[in-house]
């Protein structure tokens, strides 16, 4: 497990493994990130784990470059805590096909499969979400089955709405909000990814794994309706492997 | 600067009669919460803005309106006066129809009307009110950050409110201090990280040839017309973590410097970053404005950004000092 560290212009310093990105890599990067959590090195804003680095931002006038790299070495090398577990594993409802996923045809096509074949293969295995980014909240999900993976569409559509779940080559991911954008949008999820008004806000974190469950317009709407008189309880699972 | 104790209730304090091409409201933004893909945000030029507050007795994060080249007309409504601060673009201020001040506290009386006339230099100029606005809180930020769904840009007809108090009006930077927006202008960047998948050629070329920021350049990013940059390894690169001023090398070989509304993450190899300290120049630069770049050290960027850093704190406490002094 190797890495380098490198400055990112004069308020961010990025952690480069030089690792092949595995689920096992991103372990790593998310055990990273709760030491710089429960090691609080004065100075440091925030961190972005994602694929292959993890990029800590700190105030510059309050800690230098070199300073920083040498006190990140220190607390990498610590050994790891009790609390420094693994994430949860999370089922999302998703209905698929026709208005809610305009694209799950095209999938099928692209792949020489059934509509069918699509829902059972994206529902059958369970994803690690890598990182967050592009949107507040947006998962990039990995370990889709290859047979279903499908490059973006050729030109982006101008809106997506809130709970799409598309596919972009061999990544799954869900819109939290409207957006414009370009990947394969197969279904759709009443989830809320994100909810600025809760003290835990996100639903899912860099680390956490997803499932994905087939539920129909009635399940939906159901589901809709809970969720706004508050009474849905997502399914989460919290694991309790710790990391090494 | 004011105590707890002399806030006043929230009250409306503006009504915008005209709400300018796009006037928002800006903070140092919702940094903490890029690991979930909430951007950053906040006011593009951080020093105008910082200097904005201090000059109003504010605390420098407190929100401000981002005025973007043509200017709102505001109208002051509470019946205490507001003692405000007009820093950054020169946008031809005026008060009640004669010059407003710029760098320097003023009052406004219930009635009196803020206007702006003709572009003169810069490109965001930031209105700070004693005692802030009040704006919804996304992610501990009031700043407006259309995309992700926190808040729009003012509209015709809007009540601003806020929480006046009474302060001392009249501070301002001497003229020496005052920054002066050109639109040709050098910045210094930081190298990487992707530094290696360009050629030795491609960067002195870079480096040596003027960029001209598009007309389609906002607070995501500046499009940069250049000539194309072409890499000398298109391996992927995976997406990761993108600062404020990173320039980024799309598919067609033009460069992109990512601002204050930029995502959380990106995929695009990247030449360096603009270093702190010369961002609110460049969140100043003018369309069809020119820009060219030089590496510096991270060492000397950093003797720089804690330069700049001196000198709000050094205001920020001669001003608490002004402040406090009896009437």
């Amino acid at each position: 497990m190797s890495f380098f560290m490198q400055a990112v212009g004069d308020s961010a310093v990025k952690i480069q493994f030089q690792d092949d990105v595995t689920p096992s890599l991103n372990r790593r990067i998310q055990l990273f990130s709760r030491k710089l959590y429960n090691h609080r090195i004065e100075g440091v804003v925030e961190w972005v784990p994602a694929y292959d680095s993890l990029t800590v931002y700190y105030q510059p006038h309050q800690i230098r470059y070199r300073d920083l790299c040498q006190k990140l070495d220190q607390v990498f090398q610590l050994e790891s805590e009790a609390n420094e577990a693994g994430g949860g594993l999370i089922t999302i409802p998703v209905v698929y096909g026709g208005d809610n996923g305009p694209d799950l045809e095209r999938v099928a096509a692209v792949n020489e499969l059934s509509a069918d074949d699509v829902i059972t293969l994206h529902t059958r295995n369970t994803y690690l979400v890598y990182m967050l980014g592009f949107l507040p909240g947006f998962p990039y999900l990995g370990g889709l089955d290859k047979r279903i993976a499908t490059s973006r569409l050729e030109e982006p559509r101008g809106k997506i709405s809130a709970g799409s779940v598309g596919i972009a080559h061999e990544q799954t991911g869900i819109y939290p909000i409207e957006s414009p954008g370009g990947w394969n949008i197969i279904g759709k999820t009443p989830i809320q990814l994100f909810d600025v008004h809760k003290e835990n806000a996100f639903l899912l974190r860099p680390g956490d794994e997803v499932r994905f469950s087939q539920i129909d317009e009635t399940d939906y709407k159901m589901i809709e309706q809970q969720i706004s008189d508050g009474t849905f309880k997502i399914g989460t699972v919290i694991k309790d492997a710790k990391l090494s | 600067m004011y105590e707890s104790g002399d806030y006043m209730q929230k009250q409306t304090i503006f009504q915008i009669d005209k709400p300018g091409v796009s006037t928002t409201f800006q903070d140092l933004g919702r940094p903490g919460f890029q690991q979930y893909g909430v951007p950053v945000s906040g006011a593009m030029d951080r020093y105008a803005m910082q200097i904005a507050n201090i000059l109003v007795g504010n605390p420098r994060d407190t929100v401000c309106l981002e005025v973007t080249l043509i200017g709102p007309d505001l109208k002051a409504t509470s019946p205490e006066p507001v003692t405000v601060a007009i820093t950054g673009a020169a946008l031809e201020p005026k008060l009640n129809g004669s010059p407003a001040p710029m760098w320097k506290s003023f009052e406004m009386r219930q009635g009196d009307r803020l206007t702006f006339g003709n572009h003169q230099q810069g490109v965001r100029a930031y209105i700070a009110a004693a005692g802030g606005f009040d704006a919804p809180v996304f992610f501990q930020s009031r700043a407006t950050d259309v995309k992700s769904g926190f808040g729009s840009p003012l509209k015709k007809g809007q009540s601003i409110e806020g929480f006046p108090v009474r302060t001392t009006y009249g501070i301002g930077l001497s003229q020496a201090e005052v920054p002066v927006y050109q639109s040709n202008i050098d910045v210094s960047i930081v190298e990487g990280p992707h530094t290696a998948v360009f050629t030795k050629w491609e960067l002195d070329r870079f480096y040596k040839m003027p960029h001209i920021v598009g007309a389609n350049s906002n607070r995501m990013g500046y499009r940069l017309q250049s000539m194309p940059i072409s890499l000398e390894n298109t391996a992927d690169i995976w997406s990761e973590a993108t600062p404020f001023g990173a320039i980024q090398i799309t598919g067609n070989g033009q460069p992109i410097i990512l601002m204050a509304d930029r995502q959380t993450t990106g995929g695009y190899p990247r030449i360096g970053t603009v270093i702190t300290d010369d961002l609110p120049r460049l969140a100043q630069l003018v369309p069809k404005g020119k820009v060219r770049f030089h590496p510096i050290s991270v060492e000397a960027a950093q003797e720089r950004v804690t330069q700049m850093e001196a000198f709000l704190s050094n205001l920020e406490t001669f001003t608490k000092g002004l402040l406090l002094k009896p009437e």
